[in-house]
């Protein structure tokens, strides 16, 4: 059975949508990233597939049940960790856990969990003493506490120093080599490289690409940006009009966008080393998953680029 | 079991809250040794009853009320923000187990706050007992902190945050409780609208149908409808406070949200 089948999902908040039209499926045993910028509608499909929100249109099944009707039978199956925080800090870390330990039928042990998510040695800590990625894998914990099948994890590491990061992907990790199938929401593309099997891209309610990481790479980053700082100075009118034509400024930085860097690096090369004019931070980078998605601005340019592309 | 276990989980959060602890159970004893001692321990004029017979019921039912009421309110809607309610409704457990367990802790909590007034009242204050009257008594306390919850739950279910709740109860039970026989002693010439606006809600009626199983001065047990002023009439009182306290709870059980952000 897959866990997870969502199909043409719409939901709109006051008339606007904030999910349109979104499918996707998540296999048993895959760890699947929604990866968007805020307000692209990930926690609103994610608290659709918990049961918190209910859908406007389109098919949505969990663990074979749909969560708008479904009610405890799903939930005994399902761990949540929610986008923000929600303890009780006076509370001990055990008790914390044993609390959620009761509402479920077939739970794990306090320990095993708490050695799982490497609290076992702060299992008589108040949780206000605890650090954010403390309380973070704590809340991972009480996720796990009920042994599901299937576990949501919205944006797990929003908000925590690299070093807890780290160790909540590690944790992640070991979710999946237990056979969880995981759905992981995220603003960065490394953790979702490190994590999922694969992802969907979400911006503005619609998913813009899907696939495995490498795969999206190889589709979609198949550009390469090479860029050199002007400052207030002109092009020198000797500049090639062939280069010229697919020139993008920002803030004193030439930028250009090519699909094949070698024989636009040898044209600009040949023509400032003729010129005896310096490229003053001369750069080429292939731009990112996150750059090439997330960053707005980059969007549109993006969509701009293809019509430039034909002239080079 | 469920219940008796979350019921349990609220009374240890409750424990761990030392400002909640003082203002439920502390403070309505220091306010009854304070009234005690500020008007003397004596008879009331053209009354039969001393001071602390007459404070002891009044503010044993103020810390009922603090509890059920003020503690209910402010503590489910401190969790609401937190994110705790909502992240409860995620799990299997069933949200009328969740809400009947911090009742049920409140009232534990309430009748805890009442007994130590009335305890320390009897110890040390001379304050008496009439055993014909005390299962009355019981019955109205325990009737009072379910209502005072019901209307706990409605003031939480109408406000946003707990900063508001805190506000919203405060700003109830504080003037009332000066108008409804409980930070006041009775005296004549009460003006006729004071009567009008106690008679209407509810705090009144809890603090006689209490109190007055603790006057030498009235007669009976307290289970009959009408009688003069000097019979002990405790079911008008409760109806009237039930029925504030079953649309209390009518309301909140219309209108709570586990997520004021979202959709349940």
């Amino acid at each position: 059975m897959t866990p997870i089948r969502i199909q043409n999902l719409t939901k709109n908040y006051a008339g606007k949508p904030a999910v349109a039209g979104v499918s996707f499926e998540v296999q048993a045993g895959e760890t699947y990233a929604l990866l968007g910028p805020n307000g692209a509608g990930k926690t609103t499909t994610i608290e659709i597939l918990e049961g918190y929100r209910r859908r406007d249109g389109g098919e949505v099944s969990v663990l074979g049940a749909d969560p708008g009707v479904q009610g405890n039978g799903l939930r005994e199956r399902i761990g949540i960790v929610l986008q923000t925080t929600a303890l009780e800090p006076e509370l001990t870390v055990e008790e914390t856990v044993t609390n959620f330990r009761s509402f479920y039928p077939n739970p794990h042990s306090v320990g095993e969990v708490l050695e799982l998510v490497d609290l076992g040695f702060a299992s008589a800590t108040r949780v206000k003493a605890l650090s954010g990625g403390q309380q973070r894998r704590l809340e991972i914990g009480l996720g796990l506490i009920g042994n599901p099948d299937l576990v949501f994890l919205d944006e797990p590491t929003t908000g925590l120093d690299p070093d807890a990061r780290r160790n909540i992907w590690n944790l992640v990790l070991e979710l999946n080599a237990m056979g969880k199938t995981i759905l992981l929401s995220s603003h960065y593309m490394d953790e979702v490289e490190a994590l999922a099997h694969r992802l969907a891209v979400l911006v503005d309610g619609k998913i813009k690409a899907e696939g495995s990481p490498q795969s999206l790479r190889d589709q979609h980053g198949a550009y390469t940006e090479v860029r050199f700082y002007l400052g207030e100075r002109p092009l020198p009118e000797s500049f090639p009009p062939a280069l010229r034509k697919i020139i993008h400024t920002e803030r004193g930085w030439v930028i250009f966008e090519v699909p094949n860097p070698t024989p636009f690096l040898a044209d600009l090369t040949n023509w400032s080393f003729k010129e005896q004019f310096e490229l003053p931070h001369l750069s080429v980078t292939q731009p990112s998953l996150e750059e090439i998605y997330l960053n707005p601005t980059r969007g549109r340019r993006g969509a701009a680029r293809n019509s430039k592309q034909a002239e080079i | 079991m469920l219940l008796l276990r979350q019921t349990q989980h609220q009374l240890t959060l409750f424990l761990r809250r030392p400002a909640a602890v003082f203002f439920v159970v502390a403070m309505p004893l220091i306010m009854f040794l304070v009234f005690v001692i500020l008007f003397g321990n004596e008879l009331i004029p053209e009354t039969e009853i001393t001071t602390a017979q007459f404070y002891a019921p009044a503010l044993a039912v103020f810390g009922a009320v603090m509890a059920c009421y003020t503690y209910l309110a402010i503590s489910t809607a401190t969790s609401r923000d937190q994110g705790v309610l909502k992240r409860i409704r995620g799990t299997p457990l069933k949200p009328a187990i969740y809400i009947w367990a911090r009742i049920l802790a409140v009232t534990v909590i309430a009748i805890a706050a009442a007994l130590l007034v009335m305890v320390v009242g009897n110890l040390f204050f001379g304050v008496a007992f009439y055993p014909e009257k005390l299962p009355m008594a019981l019955i109205s306390l325990f009737l009072g902190c379910l209502s005072f919850a019901g209307l706990g739950m409605m003031v939480c279910a109408f406000c946003q945050t707990s900063d508001t709740v805190q506000a919203v109860t405060s700003a109830t039970v504080l003037p009332l409780a000066f108008l409804s026989d409980v930070f006041i002693r009775p005296f004549r010439d009460v003006p006729v609208w004071v009567t009008w606006i106690a008679d209407t809600f509810p705090l009144k009626h809890f603090s006689l149908a209490f109190g007055h199983a603790f006057r030498s001065d009235m007669g009976g047990s307290g289970f009959v409808w009408a009688g003069g002023e000097e019979t002990y009439t405790a079911l008008p009182r409760l109806a009237i406070m039930l029925a504030w306290g079953v649309a209390g709870a009518f309301i909140a059980a219309k209108l709570f949200k586990w997520d004021p952000k979202g959709e349940i």
